[in-house]
């Protein structure tokens, strides 16, 4: 790649000229001419760009699957605070109604030492939904940061970054967790950090995706044409590569999202996730198995809710894709 | 193709290597492998000593791993907490865990295939719908739920209503079984259906979602609308030119994913008492066994980077026209 040299060649370099020339070199990939465009001119280019973000958008809320996703999610969210806050019970409230049927005064039925199930499946939701929230935000950053970093620099810097990911890929996912959470589960509240070593184990496949996007866009006219502009590597990456990597980015974190809860119940099902006196939905799976078939609404009502949760996620994440990228049907998950 | 499977060889076994190193600091950095013993006022402090200087406690890190590779290297695991060798229980268990998942994978694949191909044809009609919604809500379903759903739900009320076992729901044989292999096979069968169902179900969904869009990708090719331009039968088109094409992304996806397909594993031999080396591994890691850890984790890296050189290879085996540079 040519280093930014010709820079006296051009007039006197405002911030804000280089950020209106940017612009409109941006948009206008591809062709030289964008060096010569005002600021004016730059201004209503980026407006198309604007408008790419409307027609992903748009192609978004037409899919009657995702939205039907989405409004299931953010139902569900919505009702697990609500509920927190306004039922008559909260998660940790022992009732007098040991093992009873659902009824209207607790329409999940209550378990062995009079828990009302359902202020505990509610509050079950609202930490599965806080945990794979807050690991869905870390594996992006480190992903996208680690991925962008590879394939911006290439080199030494790639092949040691990637060979490291092949290294994380090469155990399963499961056997570490249960082994990094195993001195987790003695403390009682864990949550945080069951997240920090579930975003720890879940940012290698976003880092993959952002780098191949990176080594194909540095190629790119307009990422040169910045360059020759004088930006920094740090202004090319954040303001015009990564922009033109969104897509798969957003994606794979809401893949990220459900996936966590995967494994965050699969944990508390083991034992070693959420702990006592939290609640997540794992952990009353784990806790109704036993008397699935006699007091049914112990098991039913939390799976239901587990499954219910992670499907409209990833009914969320399927549009998304769509919207993104129309031509090219294909899931990873 | 010769010069290049030997090459990815010698990348695999240094990447083995390093996943050594990587597994060993995972492990070490877990807890002290003598916290229980340490814990009970009855242990005398000599036994503490002894056990310390056997596990090379006070040696650094770098000694203890390079004793334990070289160990490793001539099959020699160490012992557990409990004094068992190490490396014979690693091989009883991983042969329990073998018959699971060996099964559940080669008719994982054949069920995403089929699924995936007919999905693909019937592309937008309710097959396709039908197929694709199952796929998505089995993607949604983590695995110890659709185990358990399957035991309390299906497993134990058809054996209650036909008043005999057809599906064992506990371990991976009974414990008096004796005979022939023949003899003992139906025994197997029964037990083995159920967590092989439970991995199935699990695994295909998303190869098949990865077939249906390799299929539907082939079948817009050019190459396939000359296959039926020059009057080829729909079925002759759909296997010899579009399946063969749409299988070969899906391959290297089934390889990569065996890594998942063994996480999987532990979950199943859980939910079903199967004492396999998911099961082992487990009651490793909760007893600070050290050397169990160990060894668990270096045979499935061995499997996992096995089967990515077998994908590599494979890759090249199914499209000509990648060449060996």
């Amino acid at each position: 790649m040519p280093e930014p040299v010709a820079q006296e060649n051009f007039v006197i370099q405002t911030p804000e000229r280089v950020a209106a020339v940017e612009a409109g070199a941006h948009t206008l990939a591809g062709v030289g001419a964008g060096l010569e465009l005002s600021a004016g001119d730059a201004h209503g280019l980026s407006g198309e760009a604007k408008s790419q973000s409307r027609i992903v958008l748009g192609r978004f809320f037409h899919q009657r699957l995702a939205m039907i996703g989405l409004g299931i999610f953010a139902l569900l969210g919505i009702a697990s605070i609500v509920v927190g806050h306004f039922w008559q019970y909260s998660y940790t409230s022992i009732t007098n109604n040991l093992n009873d049927p659902p009824s209207w005064a607790n329409p999940f039925g209550t378990n062995a030492i009079g828990n009302d199930m359902f202020a505990q499946v509610m509050a079950g939701v609202e930490k599965d939904i806080e945990i794979a929230l807050t690991v869905a935000a870390m594996a992006t950053l480190i992903g996208v940061t680690i991925g962008a970093i590879a394939g911006f620099y290439r080199g030494w810097v790639d092949s040691l970054l990637m060979r490291f990911v092949d290294l994380v890929l090469v155990l399963p996912v499961l056997a570490v967790l249960i082994l990094l959470s195993a001195k987790l589960s003695k403390e009682s509240d864990n949550w945080l950090g069951l997240a920090f070593i579930i975003g720890l184990l879940s940012w290698t496949y976003v880092a993959r995706l952002v780098r191949a996007d990176f080594l194909s866009l540095r190629e790119r006219d307009f990422v040169e044409a910045s360059r020759a502009l004088g930006a920094t590597n740090r202004r090319i990456i954040v303001k015009h590569m990564l922009p033109n990597a969104v897509g798969p980015i957003i994606v794979n974190a809401t893949l990220t999202v459900a996936l966590s809860i995967i494994f965050e119940s699969t944990l508390s099902f083991l034992g070693l996730g959420v702990q006592p006196p939290n609640v997540s939905l794992g952990l009353l799976v784990d806790q109704g198995q036993d008397s699935a078939t006699t007091e049914w609404w112990l098991f039913v009502f939390p799976v239901v809710f587990l499954i219910v949760l992670i499907l409209s996620i990833f009914l969320v994440g399927d549009g998304l894709r769509e919207a993104f990228d129309p031509k090219k049907s294909r899931v990873r998950a | 193709m010769f010069a290049y499977v030997i090459r990815r060889l010698l990348i695999s076994i240094v990447v083995l290597f390093f996943a050594t190193i990587f597994v060993f600091v995972l492990v070490a950095s877990s807890g002290n492998p003598l916290a229980l013993l340490n814990a009970n006022p009855h242990i005398p402090h000599a036994t503490i000593v002894a056990r310390e200087n056997l596990l090379h406690l006070n040696d650094p890190l770098w000694q203890r791993y390079w004793i334990w590779l070289n160990g490793a290297i001539h099959g020699n695991l160490g012992t557990s907490i409990s004094g068992q060798d190490v490396a014979s229980e690693a091989i009883s268990h991983l042969f329990v865990t073998l018959r699971m998942v060996i099964v559940a994978t080669v008719i994982a694949i054949f069920v995403a295939i089929f699924m995936g191909v007919l999905a693909a044809v019937r592309q937008g009609k309710v097959t396709d719908h039908a197929i694709t919604v199952t796929n998505f809500v089995l993607l949604a379903t983590p695995i110890f739920v659709l185990g358990l759903a399957l035991k309390e739900f299906v497993a134990i009320p058809i054996n209650q209503h036909l008043n005999k076992i057809i599906f064992y729901t506990d371990g991976e044989q009974s414990p008096t079984l004796s005979g022939s292999f023949f003899s003992r096979l139906p025994d197997y069968a029964a037990h083995t259906a159920l967590p092989v169902i439970t991995l199935v179900l699990i695994s295909y969904a998303s190869w098949a979602i990865y077939q249906r869009s390799s299929m539907i990708e082939t079948l817009d090719a050019d190459h396939v609308r000359l296959a039926r331009a020059k009057g080829l039968s729909q079925r002759r088109v759909l296997i010899r030119h579009v399946l063969r094409n749409a299988l070969i992304p899906v391959t290297t996806v089934v390889a990569l994913d065996f890594a998942a397909v063994l996480g999987g594993a532990i979950i199943t031999e859980i939910v079903f008492g199967w004492q396999g080396l998911g099961q082992w591994y487990l009651n490793g890691v909760l007893t600070l066994d050290t050397n169990v850890m160990l060894a668990y984790l270096l045979i499935t890296a061995t499997f996992v980077i096995g089967f990515n050189l077998l994908a590599d290879i494979l890759y090249g085996v199914l499209d000509p026209r990648i060449r060996y540079a």
